[in-house]
């Protein structure tokens, strides 16, 4: 992708409806006729990557068979589990099902994969049908390693014991909300951070974090609350310049943070949380905390031998290309969101750059030709800093901000119009986003 | 699929409001604005006033329009950071205004009907 191109409307697409003024408004692109073929195309999940390819290349592809496997029922919205994880919103705002995205014209398997053999072109679901594909879509998503947090489970999440694990689902996102409702209610010490491998959205542990603090705030109740983020790293967030800004506000706000700190276990007698450090480990009492655990590849993608062999072996993410995001060994497979062993993009905004970039590859391979599309990293993240303010940040692989909108909104401003995009707008353009539409 | 078009937005509004809401409150306002051409070339001039009802109802449609974002969106006027926010806020309040002022003038002149003006 050139630099022209990200400058131009991409980024605007996913996140610019609030700001989207009469003149920017294009009459759409006309539709490319469709390609015809009769590939048989496997997509693996059908979360916001799943959905979003199946739609794109049913409308692309005349005559393929496109088969899409996901087990569970539920569609979750994902980026909307902060807002539920502070009582803005109850669960159910997160929640649909799976097969409402998903177009008429395909094959949806409710069913998991239990075995991928990519040297055979084959998938065994875990209802032990076999389905043979000529192209494979990963979009598997990460699994949460709950069981590595020592003396954890997610029976133990909610306000009588003062546990949140908003990563979990939109009901246990709730149930989070009542711990912290408490917490900032009565007081105590809060403890957040996030786990030492890649996981989605990286900014979420720093959200709630700040969300904590304000409705603390809000409530009068500041003085008796204490909030210590620990980080994994010797920063507060990947990207250099957001780690300042992030330090800053946390400065500002009296938010201890404290660097190299690796949640290994909870004790929930004691309400006590370990924490691994360079310098051994350190032992904290709680009164809330925010569990999130390692995040790996599932199961059957680290035995399929699409992971990297010699990075993130701990994890299992696939042996991608950076920008063309297809496999390195195994032409004829891609990658898409979370499951990609790439630096940086494990949120819903990088899906969104994600699905043109294999839609042009799949798309020009079957017509014979090459694809040209780049992903060059984008991840976006309205690092909500308080209810009606946030930071619209926006990088790429090589930690520069790429900012949507150049001079009118800053990314490491406090705005409110940064607010309206993931209160209103975003979760209208992740679902137009699905459904192949934007 | 990546450019910002025109269909992109109506996409993302019928996703905001739900597809008959959006699609309802486009054809209320298409509606209105029709009624207010119409009475513009039944009556053949702008009723002074009529006009100045509308105007002097202006502050109160922006205020409203702006009373209902804040609603929505869990924001509150301390949230306001920098210029951008100051110019969203004033557009919330310049269309809630313009919009209302069209809505009174329309009402009056179909409730009225045609009239001599004094």
């Amino acid at each position: 992708m050139t630099r022209l191109d990200q400058l131009t409307a991409s980024r605007r697409g996913f996140l610019g409806m609030a700001a989207a003024g009469g003149a920017a408004m294009t009459v759409g692109a006309g539709r490319a006729e469709a390609t015809r073929t009769n590939a048989r195309i496997l997509i693996m999940g059908a979360g916001a990557g799943g959905a979003a390819m199946a739609n794109r290349l049913s409308e692309r592809l005349d005559g393929a068979q496109i088969t899409v496997l996901d087990g569970r029922a539920e569609h979750w919205y994902q980026p909307g589990f902060t807002l539920v994880a502070a009582g803005l919103r109850k669960a159910n705002y997160a929640v649909s099902s799976t097969e409402q995205w998903l177009p008429r014209n395909i094959t949806y398997i409710n069913e998991y994969a239990a075995e991928l053999d990519p040297d055979a072109n084959r998938v065994t679901t875990t209802g032990g049908q076999r389905i043979e594909y000529d192209y494979l879509i990963v979009a598997t998503g990460l699994v949460l390693d709950w069981d590595a947090i020592e003396g954890f489970d997610l029976s133990m999440v909610g306000p009588e014991n003062g546990i949140s694990a908003h990563y979990a689902s939109p009901e246990l996102a709730e149930t989070s909300w009542h711990a912290m409702d408490k917490f900032t209610s009565e007081g105590g010490v809060g403890l957040f951070g996030r786990p030492a491998t890649e996981m989605k959205c990286a900014g979420a542990p720093v959200k709630l974090c700040f969300l904590a603090e304000d409705i603390a705030t809000t409530k009068g109740n500041r003085a008796k609350c204490e909030f210590i983020y620990n980080a994994q790293a010797q920063n507060l967030f990947g990207v250099p310049v957001i780690h300042h800004r992030v330090r800053q506000i946390m400065d500002e706000r009296d938010i201890t943070y404290r660097y190299q700190h690796v949640l290994k276990g909870i004790d929930l007698g004691a309400k006590t949380a370990t924490y691994t450090t360079p310098e051994g480990d350190v032992t904290d009492r709680w009164d809330f905390i925010n569990v999130i655990p390692p995040q790996r590849a599932p199961q059957v993608i680290r035995e399929s031998g699409l992971a990297w062999a010699d990075r993130w072996t701990d994890q299992g993410w696939i042996e991608v290309d950076a920008q063309t995001l297809r496999h390195a060994r195994f032409p004829n497979v891609f990658g898409i969101g979370d499951i990609n062993g790439v630096p940086k993009g494990k949120t819903a905004a990088s899906v969104k750059f994600h699905v043109p970039v294999i839609e042009d590859h799949l798309v020009a391979e079957i017509a014979g030709r090459e694809g040209t599309a780049r992903y060059d990293g984008y991840t976006s993240c309205p690092l909500i800093t308080r209810i009606g303010r946030a930071m619209l940040v926006e990088f790429d692989y090589h930690d520069n901000l790429t900012p949507s909108f150049p001079g009118l909104i800053a990314p490491l401003e406090e705005l409110w119009i940064s607010w309206l995009m993931k209160e209103v707008a975003l979760k209208a353009t992740y679902n137009a986003m699905l459904r192949g539409r934007a | 699929m990546e450019e910002f078009s025109f269909m992109t937005i109506l996409a993302v509004f019928e996703e905001i409001f739900g597809r008959g809401l959006f699609w309802a409150m486009v054809v209320v306002a298409a509606l209105i604005t029709v009624t207010y051409l119409f009475v513009l070339i039944r009556d053949r001039s702008m009723s002074m006033r009529k006009f100045l009802l509308a105007q002097l109802s202006m502050p109160f449609g922006g205020a409203a329009a702006v009373w209902f974002v804040m609603i929505m969106t869990n924001s509150s006027f301390a949230d306001i950071g920098g210029p951008i926010d100051w110019i969203v806020l004033l557009g919330v309040f310049a269309a809630g205004a313009v919009g209302f002022a069209i809505l009174v003038y329309v009402i009056q002149s179909l409730m009225r009907g045609k009239q001599a003006e004094a």
